[in-house]
């Protein structure tokens, strides 16, 4: 067997990126005749649409249309949402604004210059209307109404019982309470949204290209909107993409937009974003806010927990949302063996740029409020935070754990993740670091953080928004499907294509291994595809990349389409080498007999004999040319009726540790050392999984020091540039000494789970319980900037 | 200078990588958008538009600039080099680059090119540079996916900070 797997292979993808030969989807030619497209967005965060008068911008040569609601709505549908509840979106703004950069018109003109000249020349008169910002404030009887249909914002309650939570803390000891409020972000990919649409009359179907990132259940939503069968929509994505993070999701409106208008100019239309719409426009995180409650014992065992979950996704509810307020939720107990859990699930709109996916997808939220509560509970009972976390950990013996709200943990080992972690001598030296600061006088924190960290969402977990007997009207929904095609060229080449969108994660080169592994090859003799193309690719629902789906879901299938090549080829080469399929093994570009050898055909003369003598296949063989591997493990079930959902495939374990110091004099948070222990099962490409963690890292200091959307109390939107929006440099981000164990996963045939969110999830919480830590105080809002931390000690009196 | 009407549309020569190239185009267009849809040179990147990102980072007349802040009549007759010059005959990686390729100091590869633009200008100014001095001029750039110790590692690397052998990227 040869040793791809597990080793750091060099990338496939690098020697292109590197030399300019990139292909995003701004450098991929148009068709002829192609139209550039503007978008007019909202000034107003809330406002009645009176007027648009758009004649002196329709009189300027070379612009062909500008494009409003009115007309989006006569050849087009709302988009489609999970919940069901009158909260109408078009690609346009219809009579009324709901967020500062909600587009409002299009103006299609021969260049997008022009474009840009013309939209200064449309006149739009608004009503303003009284904009609401506070989520919490958003949900009371006096607030103005979004959608004055749902006469309501808060558009969904759902409440959840685990176990036995009212005699659990009627048994406690003592109950320890936070409410921590976490909020709004992006991770801005340095490449914005592309859409390129034409249509044709001729079949009313159209032709799209677009940066989409998946998940490809929003392709029906698309075709819906546009009001043609699936097949009639065709979307294409380019062969590279200048990152995604769950933003790129968010292009699908635009898509829509650019087919509409293609279809009222008759001609092509192409949109690229700015930065500055990004900004604005494109999509956030959503902010939530959690009232979370632990019933413990005295000695720190956690008894049960009560969660109130307020999370604000703007002016409107996208396909696929609420996602991040459901996505952990069968793991909503984190690495905790806690039985006993209510949760409230609170879905607010206010006057904000939707809300929609982002790495960590609902991480981030859900483990700043349990983790700082957990090192509530150690101040507030007296013992060490360590301690509260080790007594309260899933243990090991308990694997593969059913966790109280669904999520079936397949494997791992907390506790030794946590001590290999702090052993080493790595937490005697945070403690002399902070004795020795602390001595001086200075501020110095400990802060631990503990991620359960799931991959490859279950399609089914957003139907338990969705009460059992409505889930049960409009019929269960589960798994997730992943397909990957192996193909072999006349010569014996081998290709592969599969369901994934490229975003810079390695997949070229991981798939090639993966291949090769099966087929006694080297990565550099597979050929991996990874453009999409909807009309001619396999794609499921499930399809795209989000949610570490790759590694649990389309790694494996890669692995059974291989699988499926080498066991026809094996049939063949028996035939030829007169022996045993059994006895016959594939090596180093040959196809061989184990027993013998010396008896051996290459690899390319066998893959290539049912292109030109499929007569001479063995009895009853289809020709072997093309398999699809199709892989969708059977553990992603439905909600059950009592609402328990296994949310994701697979569970990976981290545990953070790190110490920070305030600066006397800047009030920043500095970080001082930071430790990341992973256990992620079985490890692809060594090389590529620490670049995955090194990334989410930095978004994870990101979010926990720098980044964060303001809108101020009457809806202005105040960070629409880099200058505003504080994007981490190189010199912001500290170093992270990255721990690995492997418990490989017992649910899939690789053993490999998804890890690329972790310290997206972790991070932030590790620092706010370090900043606690250091400060001594209960409440930390994030991203700590200096503003705020001086605020802080300001307050608790230790500002000099 | 040379004086323009700003509504008359004006042809505009430079020399890319080596090649001398002209295009007729309004006076306003900036050098980014020249490069990219007039002369197809799409290896260049634009990523903010405002001078923040580095994505668009090129060299004119050796000199590293933010093409995005440039207007392309700035770079009139003047020797503008871009991420497609780096490498040599049949495609081979310069140091730079497989320092890059080594230390997996890219993933998406949006912002490597305004990367490799900078550095290679800085050192060929500066040959022997610090750590501190690399990382001062990284700090012009934007990555979203690496978290920068990739690169900071492959900038090491071609500045011969680091032993090329040592541990830390890719085998093959």
């Amino acid at each position: 067997m040869s040793k791809r797997l597990g080793t750091s292979v060099a990338r496939k993808e690098d020697p292109a990126l590197l030399s300019g030969h990139g292909r995003y989807a701004d450098d991929l030619p148009v068709p002829a005749g192609t139209l550039h497209a503007h978008v007019i967005r909202s000034p107003h965060p809330h406002a009645d649409i009176v007027s648009i008068d758009a004649a002196e911008a329709l009189a300027k040569d070379g612009v062909w249309a500008v494009i409003t609601g009115d007309d989006v709505r006569k050849i087009s549908d709302p988009f489609l949402v999970a919940l069901k509840a009158p909260i109408h979106q078009w690609s346009l703004a219809v009579e009324r604004v709901r967020f500062v950069g909600e587009p409002v018109a299009l103006v299609v003109a021969e260049n997008r210059y022009l474009a840009e000249d013309a939209a200064e020349l449309v006149q739009i008169e608004y009503t303003p209307l009284e904009a609401i910002i506070d989520p919490v404030a958003a949900c009371k009887p006096s607030a103005p109404i979004l959608h004055a249909e749902a006469n309501t914002n808060e558009v969904s309650v759902r409440k959840f019982q685990y176990g036995d939570t009212k005699s659990a803390f009627e048994k406690a000891d003592k109950v320890v309470k936070l409410t921590v409020d976490f909020h709004r972000l992006s991770f801005t990919p340095m490449e914005c949204f592309v859409a390129v649409a034409s249509y044709n009359p001729a079949n009313d179907s159209y032709d799209c290209m677009a940066n989409f990132q998946g998940p490809f259940s929003t392709h029906p939503v698309m075709a819906r909107a546009l009001r043609v069968p699936g097949p009639k929509m065709r979307l294409r994505i380019p062969p590279d993409s200048g990152g995604s993070f769950g933003i790129k999701l968010s292009v699908f409106p635009y898509v829509v937009l650019a087919a509409l208008a293609s279809k009222i100019t008759g001609r092509p239309v192409k949109w690229v974003e700015d930065r500055a719409e990004h900004l604005l426009a494109a999509s956030s995180g959503p902010n939530r806010v959690t009232e979370i409650e632990a019933a413990v014992t005295k000695d720190g065992k956690i008894l049960g927990l009560r969660m109130d979950q307020l999370e604000d996704y703007g002016a409107f509810l996208r396909a696929p949302m609420p996602g991040p307020l459901y996505r952990m939720h069968g793991a909503v107990t984190g690495g905790y063996d806690v039985a006993n859990i209510d949760v409230i699930n609170r879905v607010v709109l206010t006057n904000k740029m939707p809300a929609s996916l982002i790495r960590g997808f609902g991480g981030p939220q859900l483990y700043l409020a349990l983790e700082r509560l957990v090192q509530r509970i150690a101040i507030e009972l007296g013992l060490d935070h360590l301690d509260v976390i080790r007594r309260n950990l899933v243990p090991p013996e308990k694997f593969p754990y059913h966790a109280a709200a669904g999520s079936l943990y397949d494997s791992g080992d907390y506790p030794r993740a946590v001590e290999t972690a702090i052993g080493g001598g790595r937490l005697d030296h945070l403690k002399k670091r902070r004795d020795e600061a602390r001595k001086a006088g200075r501020k110095y924190g400990i802060g631990f953080a503990v991620v359960v960290e799931p991959a490859m969402s279950n399609m089914g977990y957003l139907s338990t928004l969705l009460t059992p007997e409505a889930r049960d009207k409009a019929g269960p929904k589960n798994g997730a499907t992943s397909m990957v095609t192996v193909n072999l060229d006349p010569l014996g080449a081998v290709s592969v294509t599969a369901d994934v969108t490229v975003q810079g994660q390695g997949h070229e080169t991981v798939l090639a291994q993966i291949v090769a592994e099966q087929l006694g090859l080297t990565p550099h003799d597979i050929d991996v595809t990874l453009e999409m193309d909807t009309a001619k690719d396999q794609w499921s629902i499930a399809a795209g990349t989000y949610s570490c789906r790759f590694t649990p879901g389309t790694a494996v299938a890669a692995h059974m389409a291989a699988g499926q090549i080498a066991a026809k080829l094996k049939g063949i080469a028996a035939k030829q080498l007169n022996v045993l399929p059994d006895d016959v093994e594939l090596v180093g570009g040959k196809i061989r007999s184990r027993s013998n050898p010396d008896n051996a055909v290459s690899f390319s003369r066998i893959a290539g004999t049912s292109h030109w003598s499929p007569v001479m296949l063995p009895d009853g063989m289809a020709p072997v040319i093309s398999e699809t591997g199709v892989w969708n493990p059977p553990e992603l079930a439905p909600p059950s009726g009592d609402d328990r959902i296994n949310t994701s495939f697979t569970y990976g374990f981290v545990f953070d540790m790190c110490g920070i110091e305030i600066d006397p004099v800047t009030y920043q948070v500095k970080v001082d050392r930071y430790v990341s222990m992973h256990d992620a099962g079985k490890i692809l490409n060594p090389m590529i999984a620490d670049g995955q963690i090194c990334g989410a890292f930095a978004q994870g200091i990101a979010a926990a020091l720098y980044e964060e959307f303001v809108t101020n109390e009457e809806g202005a939107f105040l960070t629409g540039t880099f200058a505003d929006y504080l994007v981490p440099t190189v010199s912001e981000i500290p170093p992270v000494e990255l721990l690995h164990m492997e418990s490989p996963s017992p649910f899939t045939p690789l053993g490999a789970k998804g890890l690329a969110e972790g310290n997206c999830m972790s991070v932030p919480a590790c620092i706010a319980n370090a900043i606690a830590d250091a400060l001594g105080v209960k409440d930390v809002q994030l991203p700590a900037t200096p503003r705020r931390i001086h605020a802080l000690m300001a307050q608790h009196g230790g500002v000099r | 200078m040379r004086r323009v009407n700003k509504d008359q549309k004006v042809r505009i020569s430079l020399t890319l990588n080596g090649r001398k190239m002209s295009a007729e185009t309004e006076p306003r267009m900036l050098l980014s958008d020249f490069l990219r849809h007039s002369l197809g040179a799409t290896g260049t990147h634009v990523g903010c538009e405002h001078g923040v990102c580095g994505c668009c980072t090129v060299q004119i007349d050796g000199t590293a600039v933010r093409s995005c802040l440039t207007l392309a009549m700035q770079a009139e007759d003047r020797a503008v080099t871009t991420v497609e010059s780096l490498a040599g005959p049949g495609g081979t990686l310069n140091k730079l680059q497989q320092a890059f390729r080594n230390h997996h100091a890219l993933q998406c590869g949006f912002c490597t090119p305004g990367i490799l633009m900078s550095f290679t200008d800085f050192l060929a100014r500066n040959p022997k540079p610090t750590e501190e001095e690399l990382r001062d001029v990284l700090g012009g750039h934007i990555c979203r996916c690496t978290g920068y110790a990739g690169i900071m590692a492959a900038l090491k690397e071609a500045a011969g900070l680091t032993n090329t052998n040592e541990p830390t990227g890719a085998k093959s």
